[in-house]
């Protein structure tokens, strides 16, 4: 008797894991779970559906087709027009009311400088002649073509917009900073302060742009490769701020006439930390 | 009734205490809230009557077309052009915030989020002040 209700209880116990399991089992199978480990997916489907094209830049993997934006640096122009990059950075932080917090651990940036060793550590070895080791790079978020960010974000805060710019719509952010742990870049920054806010009767915005919002505490940021100026026909402020030094060239990677792309086949580039296969839209000439 | 003279003066009192809210406010209705309209301008992108109710859904409806499909186009309103923003657009006209904006939605006593990163002129100036 009591080994029979032993035997029944089992049998029914398993029957009903199995029966809760199967279908998601199933389920997972038939959907190859695509969101997050789709082969050379967008990682998001906000990307427009674009379909898989012929390579760009140092990848000769997939790349979707449609407009692709991508920015060429000439880090020795940059090295060639002392205050250059300078001026560059606060084009970009005027315009969208970045805060300058003034110190280290609180700072929020959309473009700053880096040495060598820092922005290409893969590159990086003791021999490498020591001028490249003494400039400094512009570094900016590299609007991925496989943007690990895009996917670790829960809210679709950041997403992959038609023209491969990695968007941040910043009302749906909720800081959670997934973001930034997924960047390899260090490219987003969060608002640990009250942008609007002030230290010392020094405020972090000094100079504010009443065409652009600030952001609020709580909220990360980042370079838009500004996606709004785009439309209108201008290009990015900073590309805008080096003037005809040609220092950067920006256009569309995905069109063989634009000058970004004649750039990309006459010189030798670099990108940052290729190997993880977030495919950088940024390119140095080093 | 045992201590009727304590529970009824007591139970007057707990009525007038929990209709405190109805009396105190009776026979001074608020006046309806009249936000200052811009001169000069005859039309908005949307008739006076789905502003008034629908606002909040049209400035959503711009965020999400310009931020997440790039549809930055211009929207035409009495044969002028508006960008969809609220900084740039809505308030190209409704210059005050204090003066439009904050007059209903003190009275409907609502704080939309909106004003933590987005800028009214008297806030860019204080913030420029402060310098
Ligand atoms: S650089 Fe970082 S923030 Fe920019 S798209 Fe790549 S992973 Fe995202
Ligand atoms: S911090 Fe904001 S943008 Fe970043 S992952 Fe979280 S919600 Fe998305």
């Amino acid at each position: 008797m009591d080994n029979k209700r032993r035997k029944f209880l089992k049998i029914a116990g398993l029957s009903a894991i199995a029966g809760i399991g199967a279908p998601a089992a199933l389920n997972m199978l038939m959907k190859g779970n695509v969101q997050a480990s789709s082969p050379h997916g967008h990682g998001d489907d906000h990307g427009g559906g674009h379909e898989e094209a012929k390579g760009h830049g140092a990848h000769h993997g997939e790349v979707k087709q449609g407009k692709r934006y991508g920015l060429v640096i000439d880090v020795h122009k940059f090295n060639q027009t002392p205050g250059l990059a300078q001026k560059c950075i606060s084009a970009c932080h005027d315009t969208f009311n970045v805060p300058d917090i003034g110190n280290k651990k609180d700072e929020v940036k959309w473009i700053w400088e880096e040495p060598y060793t820092h922005a290409f550590p893969e590159h990086s070895h003791y021999k490498r002649n020591t001028e490249l080791h003494h400039l400094s790079f512009l570094v900016t978020c590299n609007h991925c073509d496989d943007p690990p960010c895009v996917r670790a974000c829960p809210t679709q805060a950041t997403f992959k917009n038609e023209d491969g710019i990695v968007m941040m719509d910043f009302h749906r952010c909720i800081g959670c900073r997934f973001c930034m742990a997924a960047c390899p870049y260090g490219s987003r920054s969060f608002n640990w302060r009250d942008p609007r806010g002030m230290k010392d009767g020094k405020p972090f915005i000094k100079k504010v742009n009443p065409e652009f919002p600030t952001r609020m505490r709580g909220v990360v940021e980042k370079c838009n490769f500004c996606a709004g100026l785009l439309k209108k026909g201008l290009l990015p402020k900073c590309v805008e701020a080096t003037g005809d030094t040609k220092a950067m060239v920006f256009g569309d990677l995905n069109d063989p006439a634009s000058e970004v792309s004649k750039v990309l086949k006459s010189h030798f580039t670099i990108q940052r930390k290729p190997a993880l296969g977030t495919k950088p839209s940024v390119f140095y000439i080093i | 009734m045992y201590d009727g003279a304590k529970i009824i003066p007591g139970l007057i009192i707990f009525v007038v205490l929990s209709t405190f809210a109805i009396w105190y406010g009776a026979g001074d209705a608020k006046q309806v809230p009249k936000p200052e309209k811009p001169v000069g301008y005859t039309n908005c992108v949307k008739p006076t009557d789905f502003m008034r109710q629908s606002h909040m859904t049209l400035l959503n409806q711009w965020r999400d077309e310009v931020i997440r499909e790039g549809k930055r186009e211009q929207v035409e309103a009495g044969g002028k052009m508006y960008e969809k923003s609220l900084q740039n657009g809505c308030m190209h006209c409704h210059t005050s915030k204090e003066k439009f904006c904050d007059v209903c939605h003190s009275y409907a006593s609502v704080t939309p989020y909106c004003w933590d990163c987005h800028m009214s002129a008297k806030k860019i100036k204080g913030l420029e002040e402060a310098i």
